[in-house]
């Protein structure tokens, strides 16, 4: 009862929209996930009722509501143990986790790294604004360092937790991130994460215009996302820059940024990537970058093979009187005659 | 005569609790199961209570350390592990000392003399040994060098002092075995297969049973032995086998799945004394899905999931596991969907005595929730009805589509008693409200019988709706605002509850119903509660007694049924909240009868407590 895709069944992202028009609020980056979410549920060639998106509070979590497949808004932090029952129990589903950046990294913090270490055939994707939105501006556990807000009106003291570097550190297969503004790319990444056999992950870097406006301006204004950002291209250097003449080099572990003249030979040190790799250290390198010494690498981190947790459940059935007699039953008659039973009869036999 | 003559003799006893006890690393869990499994196939009627510590391995020879396994065994009226031990086996100072209180005069002492060294007499706290001041005379006192005796029976085998200390526990069934006259054939087959990758340990172990059995048959421990006699009336005739309270919890659900026809998936989290019941599924992983979750929350998380999808789920815990289950518990009423919770209850609050049983979470059960949030709970009262019970609580989950919580305890789950194993066909078929047919559905449209809403499984074509904890409008099922509708939804939520009391039988009444006072318990109390109950009506006082099963909705006869009766004594194993839920519920007064010792009522307390009411001479 494995997730089996149909012949082309026609549908279209329409069809994979609810009667509800979604509350978010105007301009906000959640509108880009649901877009890219819709249409990348057509491409998978299965009926809409074997979908079911799964979530759990804050605005991110409001999209089951707006999504016409099977829906569950669930509790704080907890999407993933839910979405996990589901698919052990009903592999036959395509399972999607919409989250955010306090619900999956602060309350449910515990259940993300051991949904992401399992590797179901869920797909998450996480939608990082950096702010408790729903609650009206509080910091979150993605929160940039000195940022005021609600709850930090001086600043923020607390260091910020990198979303990638978690799943990573945890085992995820797959892991990717992408900004809402770049709607080619999460098109690209939502098809890689819906063809992934296993858990994948995608952080979505996505602008709160009431409570973070422009957070990530800075990574998504066409003006200057050249020159700080850097699309991951599987076995390909990591050049960057409006000119594509910066290249990120690697001294030890340490990535740095050297000038480069584009179509020349890569310095030895180029750091080159590669999905694939086994051992998880450069995806973990790669998702500490950070701006402004380094380009912030957006694109798929990490895209390895791994059995999913979900082909380990397949129940088969069978006589469960045995099961209830167990080793050590007995038949009595009516007259209170007692004679062993089953796999207790046979040892008796055989002693 | 000489003494293997005298040894002949062969005296009938009714029913004989015996107690095992020792370090916790002496395997007396171990000899208390081969005891009690040998007893049952030989037709004996079987209760158990492991009473042991919560440490893995509590420092050797102390107080703290002491685990036992208490049998009562027999052929009349088995309810309960016993109250007082007509035998205790003590494997040393501090097994004896603990287990002092549960000795009445004549009590026979079996105790392995070996171990009464002066450095173990005083970790013990004793002043003296025992065995030489005088202390125990009120006991009968057989004093056995087992060390020594199972030394010499393993002399040739090449084993090391610690690992042939370590085989004295066999030696000690053995010599249980020959006082009994157990059929010792089923614990050899078990040496023989459990030991069976390790030839050297094998060996020793049989030959040290076979010590113990040599030991009473030459004569050396008593001039006589015992058999239970056989049964005056059957069991009846069909397929038996003892069980404890997890494992009958873990088939109650496999069998529910299977007579609903649905999918079983149990997500769970290791707890003292419940983790039993999710292994037992682990070991059964053709017949369901278990997970053992990150924590208690994902636990019953996952299981929500499960339902979501159209299983039979359950998530099983203890006390701090429930209160963490919680806020999930309550996305289960709101969004109605069927849900099994299985609470082991431990004794509290916090850690508590983890060990230990305790009644006390029947309020968090009823009421443990933030906003009005209603659901059914129900218990079981012995370790075979944990079964029982557990389809009923599944039978309710699915045709009320609400989540149940199925109270047990540390006493029932880790117990054990013999169990006529049904066949599948006599267990009652589950009807659920899984729907398929798009035309009309609405996710929360009512069933008139029972409110409950329609079950449309992800994966139903046609059907895809959104569920959540937010109200939903009452029918459509979108959210709603509305403050009418929360209302409404409200009423729902508490009527549909009420009505499973349509499905309850009515009360049935135990003992001599024309008499003045009625005990009222529910969950684990039943045995010792009937075991008194009955004895004072054998002893010429009326008693009645009603136990039970539905402790939300209770029963619909249940008010009248108290008011019929002068007194109404309600005894638990915690502060009297039964008993403040009746006051609550019915305005009736009772009198409560409590005890949070970590231990079972022992059934002369309940018969104390009913001829004091009654002012009756004990």
């Amino acid at each position: 009862m494995t997730l089996v895709p149909s012949a082309n069944l026609g549908l279209k992202r329409q069809d994979f929209l609810s009667n509800i028009d979604p509350k978010w609020c105007a301009g906000c980056g959640c509108y880009s996930v649901l877009r890219w979410l819709t249409g990348t549920f057509p491409t998978m060639n299965l009926p809409r009722e074997k979908f079911a998106v799964i979530s759990g509070i804050g605005c991110s979590s409001r999209t089951p509501y707006y999504v016409g497949t099977y829906g569950f808004h669930t509790v704080h932090g907890r999407a993933m143990t839910v979405a996990t029952g589901l698919k052990l129990s009903r592999p036959d589903l395509s399972v999607w986790v919409m989250t955010g950046d306090g619900d999956a990294m602060s309350i449910g913090g515990n259940h993300f790294i051991h949904m992401i270490r399992r590797n179901p055939n869920i797909k998450v994707i996480l939608f990082n604004n950096q702010i408790y939105g729903l609650t009206k501006g509080q910091a979150s556990p993605t929160t940039a360092k000195g940022k005021k807000t609600k709850s930090t009106p001086y600043g923020s003291i607390d260091p910020p937790l990198r979303p990638l570097s978690m799943a990573i550190a945890a085992g995820a297969t797959f892991a990717a991130r992408v900004a809402d503004t770049d709607g080619q790319l999460m098109a690209d990444i939502m098809q890689q994460a819906a063809d992934h056999k296993g858990a994948a992950f995608v952080e979505v870097l996505l602008n709160c215009v009431i409570f973070n406006d422009g957070t990530f301006s800075h990574l998504t204004e066409k003006a200057v996302k050249a020159d700080t950002t850097v699309v991951l291209k599987d076995k390909e250097p990591l050049i960057f820059g409006n000119g594509k003449d910066r290249i990120v080099t690697i001294d030890g572990f340490r990535p740095q940024v050297e000038a480069y003249t584009p179509g020349s030979p890569l310095p030895s040190n180029a750091l080159i990537h590669d999905v694939a790799v086994e051992d998880s250290s450069l995806a973990f390198l790669l998702s500490n970058m950070e701006h402004p010494d380094l380009p912030v690498p957006v694109g798929v981190f990490r895209k390895v093979e791994a059995v999913a947790y979900d082909d380990h459940y397949a129940p088969k059935g069978g006589d469960l009187s045995r099961v209830f007699r167990g080793s050590e039953a007995w038949v009595e008659d009516a007259a209170g005659n007692i004679s062993p039973l089953g796999a207790n009869a046979a040892a008796a036999s055989a002693a | 005569m000489t003494s293997q003559q005298i040894a002949r003799t062969v005296e009938e006893v009714d029913t004989v609790v015996i107690r095992f006890a020792g370090d916790s690393g002496d395997g007396m869990q171990l000899v208390g199961d081969q005891f009690t499994s040998t007893s049952a196939l030989m037709g004996d009627d079987v209760a158990t209570l492991p009473d042991y510590p919560s440490e893995i391995r509590a420092p050797a020879g102390t107080i703290g350390g002491v685990s036992g396994f208490q049998v009562c065994f027999g052929t009349s009226d088995v309810f309960t592990p016993g109250d007082t031990l007509d035998y205790l086996v003590a494997m040393n100072p501090a097994a004896l000392r603990a287990n002092m209180p549960f000795l009445r005069e004549g009590s026979t002492i079996i105790v392995n003399a070996d171990a009464f060294v002066a450095r173990n007499v005083e970790k013990a706290g004793y002043a003296a040994n025992p065995l030489e001041t005088g202390e125990l005379n009120k006991y009968r006192l057989l004093s056995v060098p087992m060390v020594q005796a199972t030394q010499e029976a393993l002399g040739a085998a090449g084993l090391s002092a610690k690992q042939v200390d370590r085989c004295k526990n066999f030696f000690a069934l053995g010599l249980s075995y020959w006082l009994f006259n157990r059929d010792p054939k089923q614990t050899h087959r078990w040496i023989i297969k459990k030991f069976a990758v390790k030839p050297d340990v094998l060996e020793a172990n049989q030959r040290a049973f076979e010590a113990g059995l040599q030991y009473g048959k030459d004569g050396k421990l008593l001039d006589r032995s015992y058999a239970t006699r056989t049964k005056a009336t059957p069991r009846g005739a069909g397929v038996y086998r003892q069980v404890s309270g997890n494992t009958a919890t873990a088939y109650g659900l496999l069998a529910a799945a299977k007579r609903a026809n649905l999918p079983l998936f149990l997500g769970s989290y290791p707890i003292t004394p419940a983790t039993d019941i999710m292994q037992v599924l682990q070991q059964n992983k053709e017949f369901c899905n278990v997970l053992q979750a990150e924590d208690e929350i994902a636990g019953i998380g996952s299981a929500i999931g499960a339902a979501f999808g159209g299983a039979l789920a359950a998530t099983s815990t203890s006390g701090p596991g429930f209160s963490l289950k919680t806020e999930f518990i309550n996305l289960a009423v709101m969004t109605e969907l069927p849900l099994v919770i299985v609470d082991v209850q431990r004794a509290g609050p916090s850690t508590g005595l983890p060990t230990k049983t305790e009644q006390s979470d029947l309020l968090q059960a009823l009421f443990g929730r933030h906003g009005e949030s209603p659901l059914a709970v129900v218990s079981a009262s012995s370790p075979r009805d944990c079964f029982d019970a557990t389809i009923e609580a599944s039978r309710i989950a699915l045709k009320y589509m609400t989540p149940v919580v199925l109270l047990t305890d540390g006493y029932l789950g880790n117990g054990s008693e013999v169990w006529r194993v049904p066949e599948l066909d006599e267990l009652p078929v589950l009807k659920t409200h899984l729907v398929t047919n798009p035309e009309g559905f609405k996710p929360y449209s009512r069933d008139p019988e029972t409110l409950a809403r329609p079950w449309a499984a992800v994966g139903t074509p046609g059907l895809e709706h959104r569920i959540g904890g937010l109200e939903k409008e009452d029918g459509a099922g979108t959210i709603s605002h509305n403050p009418a509708n929360h209302q409404k939804m409200t009423d729902l939520r508490a009527a549909k509850i009420e009505k499973i009391a349509q499905d309850i039988p009515p009360t049935e009444v135990y003992g001599n119903p024309k008499s003045d006072v009625l005990v009222l318990g529910w969950g684990s109390t039943r045995g010792v509660i009937e075991q008194a109950v009955g004895h004072l009506n054998k002893r010429g006082v009326p008693v009645a007694s009603a136990h039970l099963r539905h402790l939300n909705p209770l029963p619909s006869d249940l008010k009248a049924l108290l008011k019929s009766y002068k007194y109404v004594v309600v005894p638990e194993i915690n502060a009297g909240q039964l008993a403040y839920h009746l006051r609550g519920k019915y305005l009736v007064d009772v009198i409560q009868y409590n005890k949070v010792e970590g231990q079972p009522f022992r059934a002369d307390e309940i018969e104390a407590k009913i001829l004091s009411v009654l002012g009756v001479q004990a």
